[in-house]
């Protein structure tokens, strides 16, 4: 069980006896350990056709031909190519740019051209190897640096899909009078790869026709209104001639926030032509090759610092490689962007970042959004600090964390709710950090001495330990004036049997949308969350209450229910003529309402907060309504010979708020942990020729069960005033802070400072030759 | 290669399909048999999520032939439950947080009850609870409250 503390003030909306803060059992669970949640593949449907994808292999070029091998029986297979689109060919989001499928322009390997149906699933498959596309091949941009050397053109005369530049105080003019006064200036650069999200189950979409001459789609997703947005583009439709609906999802990470749009889309094009029902189930390879991975970054730090390790100035440069189209590359970027100089006070600081165009499969969204990618180059960056000053790496961070008070980059006035100090220090004390910082570095001292003389451990082995240190935070809710601009509205209504009812477009995709929904609406109306009953995110039936992503589901939606439910309670007991005390006072209460007045809903549409502003074009104001923060922890073991980092130990403390569920919040935050250690030491996505050669499970590793030690979390709850009962963002939080522990832990226990993400044996055992060989000159 | 005809049991139920010899166990148990339970996440063997158990031991069914599966007793996640009551590593799961998005759930389960009727009573370490669940991947959890909740349930449903 996760241990919760609760330091500070209480929160205001806490309610005594509820189920909030209690672990309820999760509410769909029951299905999931049974076999008898239905996901997409589960669906059995008469005559449903399979879809698959015909993709260019070329990275860059233009379409010659396409040829249909004439010995192939094509009889009953749907082909679907660019002229089937009845509305526009395009992937909506934030720019036109993406089309749904290639008419003569290739501008990544993965393109999709053709889409093919056949009711047999292996007949469709021999279809795909039937089609021969021709492509007269362009040179291609496959990097970061490619791409800013404007060698080809992709993307307007710069290549730069977006740049965003924040500014506070004078970072330039500071970082020239370095030297004054024993001011030391720092500079690194620091880089991390693509990351796939890897959701264990595929992507999977299934559409039809429906009676009214429009269109149902269902599947793996996790924006119901992103997909339905897309669809009435796609056909010309009319909001509700278009019917999205989840079904379980099997996972997401942001890796179903964007692309089932052009999933769903495909399916719906085959089903439009075939007037049949098509599912499109992605195996893993083709997931993996074409579906969108974490942003690679390339981030430079030049930092002023005093003697005692205060930062006084700050200029930070990132670069992130969008892929092929824009997607949703600006608001990755912004995230990124806001969180570059990481929780940590500094009066002067300039961040430019820029997301750029290559011929690689569109990046897109993957928990953390942006955050994780700059906050690793600062957090690296925070160490490289403390070993030019000789400071313990925790000194630095003691030294300059925010406190109440502070103030972000963009200006931003840390008014409340700010744990940075709180959970660095319950985790330096958990870890029993300073102690064992002192006993790694003399026992490494001991091995490498014992090793010259001849004597190894036990096992023949040559091995150092090392423990490394992270702070980080995490803006919950869109970014700036996102939240202002969805307007997002939920409601809670009332069902014949006189039980509520949530309804909301956010999709449970196994963090616990359900549960803590259910156990904030079930508090705020006094009764058990068993008792609420929660529609199924389909935009026929939900109001769009925005997508489920940047960790808003609890803080921004919960509030949002929480509101609607407290107007449904008030209007009834109104009706009734007294409080309703009880789960069946409600039910006895919301019956004769139906029957005497017919249907009951309340809804709450998003306000921002009075304090709060923002202005997008110079970006300044505050960027969130509050941020979460988190510490952490790692220990490795790291072989000299054989450059494995073995996990030993990980420990951290989190400050979300409030924990509507402790055991559900728990596993958010080690999914994340495990996530971002998958990130930091095994996850590598190879390339060749602007193509993943390893999209499969064989080569593309992600952390099993033995990968990872026993996880060590605290949760610490330092409320938010405008939270639901106090609740912050927990979702991404947990992918941002390991990754520069992991790197910090390797470097204390090798001394060798990498700087680079993932940390593959062969880059340890390199960089030990490299310094061997340096220190024998 | 023409159809064959098995005959085999799956959770205590017999069941009599014709099916081309290679076809894989997943989709016979998928298609044939209409339990869909058994999840697929890359058929190649990495994932485990269609972990099923043939005669007592823990297999990937994607990677099994059907032709293999001829006169075998097999285990899926439906039949761990006995009409309806769910056994403590099931109830365990849904207590603990064992499953988030659930896709890997019923291979993880399969794969657990195979190591608790192994350990005969006896509680595995964290470390056995790991090594016995390495090749059933999970992307949800960290696996920390799957480790806790197997090793609850050998400890018989307390949890702690």
């Amino acid at each position: 069980m996760p241990r919760v503390r609760q330091p500070g003030r209480a929160p205001k909306a806490v309610s005594s006896n509820g189920s909030v803060g209690t672990s309820i059992p999760k509410l769909e669970a029951y299905e999931k350990v049974t076999g008898t949640a239905l996901y997409l593949d589960d669906l059995r449907i008469p005559g449903v056709l399979h879809g698959r994808t015909v993709r260019s292999t070329v990275a860059r070029g233009r379409i010659r031909q396409i040829a249909f091998d004439p010995a192939f029986d094509w009889t009953g297979v749907v082909v679907v190519d660019h002229k089937d689109i009845p509305g526009d060919n395009v992937v909506a989001l934030i720019e036109d740019d993406q089309p749904l499928l290639a008419s003569t322009e290739i501008r990544h390997a993965e393109e999709p051209i053709l889409l093919l149906a056949h009711e047999s699933a292996e007949h469709v498959e021999r279809a795909l190897r039937a089609v021969r596309v021709e492509v007269e091949p362009l040179e291609p941009v496959l990097t970061v640096e490619q791409s800013l050397a404007r060698k080809q053109l992709l993307y307007k005369d710069t290549n730069i899909f977006k740049e965003i530049t924040i500014a506070r105080g004078d970072a330039r003019a500071a970082l020239h009078s370095a030297g004054l006064a024993g001011t030391v200036l720092v500079e690194g650069t620091y880089r991390t790869g693509h990351q796939e999200q890897l959701y264990i189950e595929n992507n999977a979409m299934m559409a039809e026709r429906t009676g009214d001459g429009g269109l149902l789609v269902r599947g793996s997703l996790q924006c119901p209104y992103y997909v339905h947005k897309a669809l009435m583009r796609v056909f010309g439709l009319p909001a509700e001639k278009v019917r999205v609906v989840q079904t379980v999802t099997g996972g997401g990470f942001g890796g179903k926030e964007e692309y089932p749009s052009v999933i769903g889309a495909h399916a719906a094009l085959l089903a439009w032509k075939s007037g049949k029902p098509v599912k499109i189930v992605y195996d893993r390879l083709e997931d993996i090759a074409a579906t969108t991975k974490r942003h690679p970054s390339v981030t430079r730090i030049r930092s002023l610092v005093d003697k005692d390790g205060s930062l006084l100035a700050l200029d930070i440069d990132t670069v992130m490689d969008g892929g092929a189209y824009v997607t949703l590359s600006p608001v990755v970027l912004s995230r990124g962007a806001i969180h570059a100089a990481g929780p940590y006070r500094c009066a002067n600081t300039t961040i430019r970042a820029r997301a750029v165009a290559t011929n690689t499969p569109p990046n897109g969204a993957f928990r953390g959004f942006g955050a994780p990618q700059t906050q690793f180059a600062m957090e690296c960056h925070m160490d490289a600090v403390a070993g030019r000053l000789k400071l313990d790496p925790l000194e630095v961070r003691r030294r300059n964390a925010y406190r109440e008070g502070d103030i972000t980059p963009t200006g931003q006035v840390l008014t409340e709710s700010v744990g940075a100090h709180e959970v660095l220090e319950r985790t330096v004390r958990r870890a029993h950090y300073e102690t064992k910082r002192k006993r790694y570095t003399q026992e490494n001292a001991v091995a490498a001495k014992a090793e010259r003389s001849g004597k190894f451990d036990g096992r023949g082995r040559r091995v150092r330990r090392g423990i490394g240190l992270a702070l980080v935070y995490h803006g919950a809710g869109f970014t700036g004036g996102g939240e202002v601009k969805l307007a997002s509205l939920a409601a809670v209504d009332v069902t014949p049997k006189g039980r509520p009812r949530i309804l909301s477009a956010s999709t449970e995709i196994g963090q616990g949308t359900r549960t803590i929904f259910a156990q904030m609406v079930g508090d705020a109306l006094g009764m058990p969350a068993e008792f609420v009953d929660i529609e199924t995110p389909d935009t026929g039936l939900v109001p769009d209450s925005g997508p489920t992503v940047a960790s808003r589901t609890c803080m921004v939606v919960g509030g949002m229910l929480v509101e609607a439910a407290r107007k449904l309670k008030s209007e009834l007991s109104a009706f009734a003529g007294a409080e309703l005390a009880d789960a069946a006072a409600f039910e006895r209460a919301a019956r004769r309402y139906l029957a005497e007045r017919g249907p009951l809903r309340a809804e709450h549409r998003y306000q921002r907060p009075a304090e709060l502003q923002w202005d997008d074009d110079t970006y300044r104001g505050d960027a969130y309504g509050v941020f979460s923060y988190a510490a952490c922890t790692v220990e490795v073991e790291v072989d000299l010979d054989t450059g494995e980092t073995n996990l030993i130990g990980v420990t951290t403390a989190h400050d979300i708020g409030k924990a509507i569920h402790p055991v559900l919040a728990a596993g958010q935050i080690e999914g994340g942990i495990v996530q971002g250690l998958g990130w930091a030491l095994l996850e590598d996505v190879r390339w060749k020729d602007g193509r993943i050669w390893n999209h499969q499970l064989t080569n593309y590793i992600i952390p099993t069960s033995m990968d990872v030690p026993t996880l060590d979390v605290e949760i610490v709850e330092i409320p938010y005033s405008r939270g639901p009962f106090g609740a912050k963002g927990v979702g991404e939080l947990p992918m941002d802070v390991p990754a520069p522990a992991v790197i910090a832990a390797v470097a204390h226990a090798t001394g060798l400072h990498l700087d680079e993400i993932p940390v593959l044996p062969e880059k340890v055992l390199h960089a030990l030759r490299a310094a061997h060989a340096a220190s024998a000159t | 290669m023409s159809d064959v005809t098995l005959r085999f049991t799956v959770n205590g139920k017999a069941h009599r399909v014709r099916v081309p010899p290679m076809k894989r166990l997943l989709d016979v148990l998928r298609d044939e048999c209409k339990l869909t339970g058994t999840k697929e996440g890359c058929g190649e063997g990495e994932c485990g999520a269609c972990t099923v158990l043939i005669d007592g031991r823990s297999v990937n069914s994607c990677l099994v032939p059907a032709v293999q599966a001829d006169g075998a007793k097999i285990l899926t996640v439906e039949g761990l439950a006995k009409d309806g009551r769910l056994t403590p590593l099931q109830r365990l799961f849904v207590e603990g947080g064992g499953a988030q998005c659930g896709i890997c759930t019923p291979g993880m389960l399969v794969s657990a009850h195979e190591l608790l009727t192994r350990m005969k009573g006896k509680v595995p370490s964290e470390n056995e609870v790991r090594e016995a669940l390495a090749g059933n991947l999970c992307r949800c959890t960290g696996y920390q409250k799957i480790v806790d909740a197997v090793r609850a349930a050998a400890r018989g449903g307390r949890s702690s």
